[in-house]
């Protein structure tokens, strides 16, 4: 037992890199996500990751294969989708997926032009995104500065970011905090993304934002309980998605994110916050 | 995708109005279309200013992973001449042929050599990726139809007596086409074929002296088989066959034990793939990165290997310098 969970990562410094990468976009990100879910903003979170993409493009074809030049970037990118988007939602009648969807995708196609012009032909999807086994020390150094910074401002904004969630009217009429917590909680969303993406790749980053949150949903009814069982069920993910890869040879980005879609099943199926068996006894309890 | 489609045979069907004529005219020079950069340049070498080489993978480019675009198309539908490399390397040919309606001589530079078959050995690599598709030793050259890379290893220009091959199979097709500058082609062929022999007599000379204790190499893609098999090297690579595969955990620890075990001082990072994995694994292992090798793709014409004969000789001057200092060392 002690061999097979602890001595890959006694061994391999590699293995330990990208433990404690996990750990911090576990920390970092997945509490982001649950937020997300609980504003019916899941999708959010793919969205912008192709939000994010040409501008980690133009940062690569301008600096090469600098972290900070595609991070940089990457959030310029991603922050101004995020905010025009969220301008045209608060200024005119249309939704926000809606419009978050149209400047999404005009963002990707002036990516893609941008690649196409300079007509390298070199897989971009392979430079722009690194894999979680191959963190040095400015990629780990970006990541859990990315963690600390997002516990910390969700900390601070905690407040009004649940008022958000649960009456987003109620807290504009009584607050002009509202604008601003939205506005910095998007930031938050895309710096996550944007850590995790060339450090660890799109599938990382946006599969260990989502998946835990959804699965904590079918254990915690309450936001705190929320957030630490998707931290759990994120940082389990990766230690057994790593140990899986190391042990069957799999490659470790789907490995992870396979682990926590398979928590996410369970959850849905055992978990007694509304999950399928849960129901099942209290629809028995209502007929006796 | 109509639209495109009746547009490419549009552009097909005045590219033909275009070639009928000029076809005739015999100074007018021979339209070839060769996939990537190193059939490119040996095409120009043996056509000389007689043929007007387009190369679809340029400078640089991976062509594992190539996206033909409408202007490819466009070259090659207007093309009397394609070259490629066989053994299933470019799994999109066959989608752009179809789309530009091709009429003219398809040339594989391969036909005839003898293919390193690509088996699952439980080496130190993993490249467990799709070539299991069940193809016989026969089939192989002419059988594009792979998505993926074949049952064989396509990377055969990494040796230089399989490029005297395509070198001949080039000569003899424009030849062909253009019997008029047969005489040229086939002195350019003469000249070319000296140079890539005296190569690699030099290359064999220089790894003859090398101890058997050190003629172990790690690479970050796969694709140094022929070259190892010329010169009794061995190449290992963390990833697959193929650019597309994503390393696993198991993988890189296997390489690093492996480095570890035998004392392998210097790896090498390639110009097409994503040096980070491998300067995560040299950290690790303390070995040195050993200077990059090109693999598959010639640099532009002001990087350091313009040409097929320098892209050889770069590479086996890197190794050489990389494994003998470890010699000296020992």
């Amino acid at each position: 037992m002690w061999e097979a969970t602890v001595q890959p990562f006694a061994d391999f410094g590699f293995m330990r890199r990208a433990l404690l990468g996990c750990v911090a976009v576990s920390v970092g990100a997945t509490p982001v996500g649950v937020f997300l879910m609980l504003r019916r903003m899941s999708l959010t979170g793919d969205a912008m990751a192709h939000a994010v993409l040409p501008g980690a493009a133009v940062g690569y074809l301008v600096a090469g294969l600098s972290l900070g030049a595609m991070t940089i970037g990457g959030l310029i990118a991603g922050m101004t989708v995020a905010l025009l988007a969220g301008f045209v939602t608060r200024v005119t009648a249309l939704r926000e997926d809606a419009s978050l969807a149209a400047f999404y995708l005009i963002s990707l196609a002036a990516g893609v032009l941008i690649v196409s012009i300079r007509g390298s032909n070199v897989d971009l999807m392979h430079v722009l995104f690194g894999t979680v086994l191959a963190l040095d020390d400015a990629a780990l150094t970006l990541l859990c500065s990315i963690a600390s910074l997002s516990v910390l401002t969700l900390a601070v904004l905690f407040r009004p970011l649940v008022l958000e969630c649960a009456d987003p009217e109620f807290l504009r009429s009584v607050s002009g905090l509202s604008a601003v917590t939205h506005f910095t909680f998007l930031a938050l969303v895309v710096l996550n993304l944007v850590g995790g993406f060339h450090a660890l790749g799109t599938l990382m980053a946006v599969g260990i934002m989502i998946l835990p949150a959804a699965a904590a949903r079918f254990w915690a009814a309450q936001i705190g309980g929320l957030i630490a069982v998707a931290i759990v069920v994120a940082v389990i993910s990766s230690v057994s998605g790593l140990l899986l890869s190391y042990h069957f040879s799999l490659p470790s980005g789907p490995a992870i994110i396979l682990v926590a879609g398979l928590a996410y099943g369970l959850s849905l199926t055992l978990g007694p916050v509304g999950g399928l068996a849960a129901r099942v006894v209290v629809h028995r309890r209502l007929e006796v | 995708m109509t639209t495109r489609r009746t547009l490419l045979k549009a552009a097909a069907i005045v590219a033909l109005m275009l070639a009928a004529p000029v076809s005739g005219i015999p100074d007018g020079p021979l339209r070839a279309v060769a996939t990537f950069s190193i059939l490119g340049d040996m095409v120009s070498r043996i056509g000389g200013e007689h043929v007007a080489v387009t190369t679809l993978v340029g400078p640089g480019g991976d062509a594992h992973v190539y996206r033909p675009t409408p202007a490819a198309a466009r070259a090659v539908s207007e093309a009397q001449m394609l070259v490629v490399n066989g053994l299933d390397f470019e799994g999109w040919l066959d989608r752009l042929i179809q789309a530009s309606d091709f009429a003219g001589i398809r040339v594989v530079a391969t036909a005839g050599i003898e293919p390193i078959a690509v088996e699952d050995d439980g080496d130190e690599h993993g490249h467990d990726d799709d070539h299991g598709e069940g193809k016989s030793a026969g089939e192989h050259g002419d059988g594009h139809d792979g998505h993926d890379h074949g049952a064989f290893d396509p990377h055969a220009w990494q040796s230089l007596p399989h490029a005297v091959v395509y070198v001949d199979n080039i000569t003899s097709a424009l030849a062909k086409a253009d019997p008029d500058n047969a005489g040229t082609f086939y002195r350019n062929r003469a000249a070319y074929v000296a140079e890539i022999e005296a190569l690699d007599a030099e290359i064999r000379g220089v790894f003859a002296e090398l101890p058997p204790g050190c003629r172990t190499i790690v690479t970050s893609h796969d694709s140094f088989r022929y070259f190892g098999r010329d010169y009794g090297l061995t190449f290992i690579a963390p990833q697959g066959l193929s650019t597309a595969s994503e390393a696993s955990a198991r993988d890189v620890a296997r390489l690093i034990q492996f480095i570890r075990d035998q004392g392998i001082r210097a790896v090498f990072p390639e110009n097409v793939a994503d040096p980070r994995l491998l300067e995560r694994i040299a950290d690790e292992t303390g070995a040195a990165i050993g200077g990059t090798l090109y693999p598959g793709a010639l640099s532009g014409p002001d990087g350091p290997v313009p040409t097929y004969i320098d892209m050889m000789r770069h590479n086996a001057r890197t190794l050489a310098q990389a494994l003998s200092s470890r010699g000296d060392a020992k």
